[in-house]
Protein backbone atom coordinates (compact mmCIF):
# COMPACT_ATOMS: atom_id res chain seq x y z
CA UNK A 1 0.00 0.00 0.00
CA UNK A 2 3.23 2.12 0.98
CA UNK A 3 4.97 1.47 -2.08
CA UNK A 4 1.69 2.10 -4.11
CA UNK A 5 1.45 5.55 -2.81
CA UNK A 6 5.00 6.22 -3.17
CA UNK A 7 5.30 5.09 -6.45
CA UNK A 8 2.24 7.25 -7.84
CA UNK A 9 3.04 10.31 -5.88
CA UNK A 10 6.72 10.12 -8.41
CA UNK A 11 4.33 8.88 -11.88
CA UNK A 12 2.00 12.12 -11.50
CA UNK A 13 5.75 13.72 -10.84
CA UNK A 14 6.61 12.35 -14.50
CA UNK A 15 3.28 12.90 -16.23
CA UNK A 16 3.75 16.68 -15.33
CA UNK A 17 7.26 16.63 -16.53
CA UNK A 18 5.61 15.25 -20.00
CA UNK A 19 2.94 17.26 -20.00
CA UNK A 20 5.63 20.37 -20.09
CA UNK A 21 7.52 18.81 -22.73
CA UNK A 22 4.55 18.18 -24.67
CA UNK A 23 3.14 21.88 -24.55
CA UNK A 24 6.30 24.11 -24.09
CA UNK A 25 6.29 26.77 -26.26
CA UNK A 26 10.30 27.23 -26.74
CA UNK A 27 13.36 24.22 -26.83
CA UNK A 28 14.67 25.72 -23.35
CA UNK A 29 11.17 24.64 -21.62
CA UNK A 30 11.85 21.25 -23.08
CA UNK A 31 15.19 20.85 -22.24
CA UNK A 32 14.28 22.39 -18.67
CA UNK A 33 11.32 19.15 -18.31
CA UNK A 34 14.06 16.55 -19.42
CA UNK A 35 16.58 17.89 -16.46
CA UNK A 36 14.16 17.27 -14.04
CA UNK A 37 12.52 14.02 -15.43
CA UNK A 38 16.40 12.73 -14.87
CA UNK A 39 16.57 13.41 -11.64
CA UNK A 40 13.03 12.05 -10.85
CA UNK A 41 14.45 8.65 -12.35
CA UNK A 42 17.31 8.99 -9.20
CA UNK A 43 14.13 9.31 -6.72
CA UNK A 44 12.67 6.01 -8.30
CA UNK A 45 15.78 4.02 -8.14
CA UNK A 46 15.79 5.09 -4.32
CA UNK A 47 12.11 3.89 -3.50
CA UNK A 48 12.74 0.78 -5.44
CA UNK A 49 16.24 -0.03 -3.44
CA UNK A 50 13.86 0.49 -0.39
CA UNK A 51 10.83 -1.88 -1.17
CA UNK A 52 12.73 -4.61 -3.39
CA UNK A 53 16.24 -4.63 -1.76
CA UNK A 54 18.52 -4.84 -4.60
CA UNK A 55 21.44 -2.75 -3.84
CA UNK A 56 22.72 -2.71 -7.37
CA UNK A 57 19.98 0.05 -8.23
CA UNK A 58 21.76 2.51 -5.54
CA UNK A 59 24.56 2.26 -8.45
CA UNK A 60 22.04 2.90 -11.56
CA UNK A 61 21.00 5.77 -9.79
CA UNK A 62 24.73 7.43 -9.11
CA UNK A 63 25.05 6.20 -13.44
CA UNK A 64 22.42 8.21 -13.84
CA UNK A 65 22.91 11.41 -12.34
CA UNK A 66 25.69 12.15 -14.34
CA UNK A 67 24.75 10.74 -17.20
CA UNK A 68 21.79 13.35 -17.23
CA UNK A 69 24.09 15.97 -16.35
CA UNK A 70 26.42 15.80 -19.90
CA UNK A 71 23.25 15.27 -21.37
CA UNK A 72 21.52 18.59 -19.99
CA UNK A 73 24.70 20.53 -20.85
CA UNK A 74 24.93 18.92 -23.88
CA UNK A 75 22.26 20.32 -24.99
CA UNK A 76 21.90 23.77 -23.34
CA UNK A 77 25.49 23.90 -25.42
CA UNK A 78 23.42 22.65 -28.72
CA UNK A 79 21.29 25.50 -27.66
CA UNK A 80 23.55 28.32 -27.35
CA UNK A 81 24.90 27.38 -30.47
CA UNK A 82 28.42 26.35 -29.99
CA UNK A 83 30.43 23.65 -30.76
CA UNK A 84 30.97 20.98 -27.69
CA UNK A 85 34.60 21.44 -27.80
CA UNK A 86 34.41 24.98 -26.47
CA UNK B 1 11.76 0.04 14.13
CA UNK B 2 12.39 3.83 14.71
CA UNK B 3 15.12 4.16 11.58
CA UNK B 4 12.12 3.03 9.25
CA UNK B 5 9.87 5.55 10.85
CA UNK B 6 12.56 8.73 10.81
CA UNK B 7 12.80 7.09 6.90
CA UNK B 8 9.32 6.77 5.88
CA UNK B 9 9.36 10.15 6.95
CA UNK B 10 12.25 11.60 5.06
CA UNK B 11 10.72 9.63 2.20
CA UNK B 12 7.66 11.08 2.15
CA UNK B 13 8.95 14.80 2.59
CA UNK B 14 11.07 14.26 -0.04
CA UNK B 15 7.79 13.55 -2.87
CA UNK B 16 6.19 16.00 -1.37
CA UNK B 17 8.47 18.55 -2.49
CA UNK B 18 8.80 16.66 -5.70
CA UNK B 19 5.10 17.22 -6.62
CA UNK B 20 5.52 20.89 -5.68
CA UNK B 21 8.07 21.42 -7.86
CA UNK B 22 6.37 19.28 -10.66
CA UNK B 23 3.62 22.07 -10.42
CA UNK B 24 5.63 24.71 -10.80
CA UNK B 25 7.07 23.52 -13.66
CA UNK B 26 3.63 23.48 -14.99
CA UNK B 27 1.94 26.05 -13.62
CA UNK B 28 4.85 28.97 -14.09
CA UNK B 29 4.37 31.04 -16.57
CA UNK B 30 8.28 31.90 -17.83
CA UNK B 31 11.43 29.99 -18.69
CA UNK B 32 13.38 31.51 -15.82
CA UNK B 33 10.56 31.21 -13.27
CA UNK B 34 10.09 27.22 -14.55
CA UNK B 35 13.86 26.67 -14.04
CA UNK B 36 14.01 28.27 -10.70
CA UNK B 37 10.76 26.53 -9.45
CA UNK B 38 11.37 23.36 -10.27
CA UNK B 39 15.43 22.37 -9.88
CA UNK B 40 15.12 23.76 -6.52
CA UNK B 41 12.31 21.68 -4.97
CA UNK B 42 13.22 19.05 -7.02
CA UNK B 43 16.94 18.81 -5.76
CA UNK B 44 15.82 18.74 -2.30
CA UNK B 45 12.87 16.33 -2.73
CA UNK B 46 15.20 13.86 -4.53
CA UNK B 47 17.84 14.63 -1.84
CA UNK B 48 15.11 13.32 0.66
CA UNK B 49 14.58 10.76 -0.60
CA UNK B 50 18.06 9.68 -0.84
CA UNK B 51 18.58 10.52 2.61
CA UNK B 52 15.62 8.08 4.16
CA UNK B 53 17.46 5.17 1.98
CA UNK B 54 20.85 6.37 4.42
CA UNK B 55 18.61 6.81 7.50
CA UNK B 56 17.20 3.09 6.94
CA UNK B 57 20.11 1.83 5.80
CA UNK B 58 22.82 2.88 8.27
CA UNK B 59 26.59 2.81 7.02
CA UNK B 60 25.88 -0.06 5.04
CA UNK B 61 26.57 -0.55 1.57
CA UNK B 62 23.84 1.23 -0.30
CA UNK B 63 23.48 3.94 2.45
CA UNK B 64 26.89 5.31 1.82
CA UNK B 65 25.91 4.85 -1.86
CA UNK B 66 22.94 7.26 -0.81
CA UNK B 67 25.00 9.49 0.00
CA UNK B 68 27.16 9.74 -2.12
CA UNK B 69 24.33 10.29 -5.01
CA UNK B 70 23.23 13.18 -3.14
CA UNK B 71 26.51 14.81 -3.38
CA UNK B 72 26.65 14.38 -7.13
CA UNK B 73 22.73 15.46 -7.08
CA UNK B 74 23.61 18.78 -5.05
CA UNK B 75 27.11 18.99 -7.41
CA UNK B 76 25.24 18.98 -10.63
CA UNK B 77 21.94 20.22 -10.36
CA UNK B 78 22.52 23.70 -10.16
CA UNK B 79 25.49 23.50 -12.62
CA UNK B 80 22.90 22.21 -15.38
CA UNK B 81 20.17 24.73 -14.66
CA UNK B 82 22.51 27.29 -14.98
CA UNK B 83 23.90 26.23 -18.38
CA UNK B 84 20.39 25.93 -19.23
CA UNK B 85 19.13 29.40 -18.19
CA UNK B 86 22.25 30.98 -19.80
CA UNK B 87 21.59 29.04 -23.25
CA UNK B 88 17.78 30.19 -22.91
CA UNK B 89 18.95 33.61 -22.45
CA UNK B 90 21.49 33.94 -25.32
CA UNK B 91 19.11 32.07 -27.92
CA UNK B 92 16.45 35.04 -26.71
CA UNK B 93 13.57 33.65 -25.03
CA UNK B 94 11.65 36.72 -23.87
CA UNK B 95 11.12 37.37 -20.15
CA UNK B 96 7.90 37.23 -18.65
CA UNK B 97 6.07 40.82 -19.50
CA UNK B 98 5.37 41.21 -16.24
CA UNK B 99 9.21 40.83 -15.07
CA UNK B 100 10.86 44.35 -13.62
CA UNK B 101 14.65 43.80 -14.12
CA UNK B 102 17.28 41.60 -16.12
CA UNK B 103 20.83 42.43 -14.65
CA UNK B 104 22.58 39.94 -17.26
CA UNK B 105 21.22 41.95 -19.84
CA UNK B 106 22.29 44.98 -18.50
CA UNK B 107 25.85 43.65 -17.40
CA UNK B 108 26.55 41.99 -20.75
CA UNK B 109 27.28 45.31 -22.70
CA UNK B 110 30.20 46.03 -20.04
Amino acid sequence: MMYLGLMLGLIFCCFLCLYRIFRGPTAPDRAVAVDILGIIVVGFCAILVIFTGRSFLMDIAIAWTLQSYIAVLALAKYLEGKHFDE
Amino acid sequence: MMNELIGYFFVITGIAFDIFGCIGLVRLPDVYNRLQASTKAVTLGTCGILFGVFVMNGFTAVGVKALLAIFFILLTAPTAAHALSRAAHKTGVKLWKKSVIDTYEQGEGQ
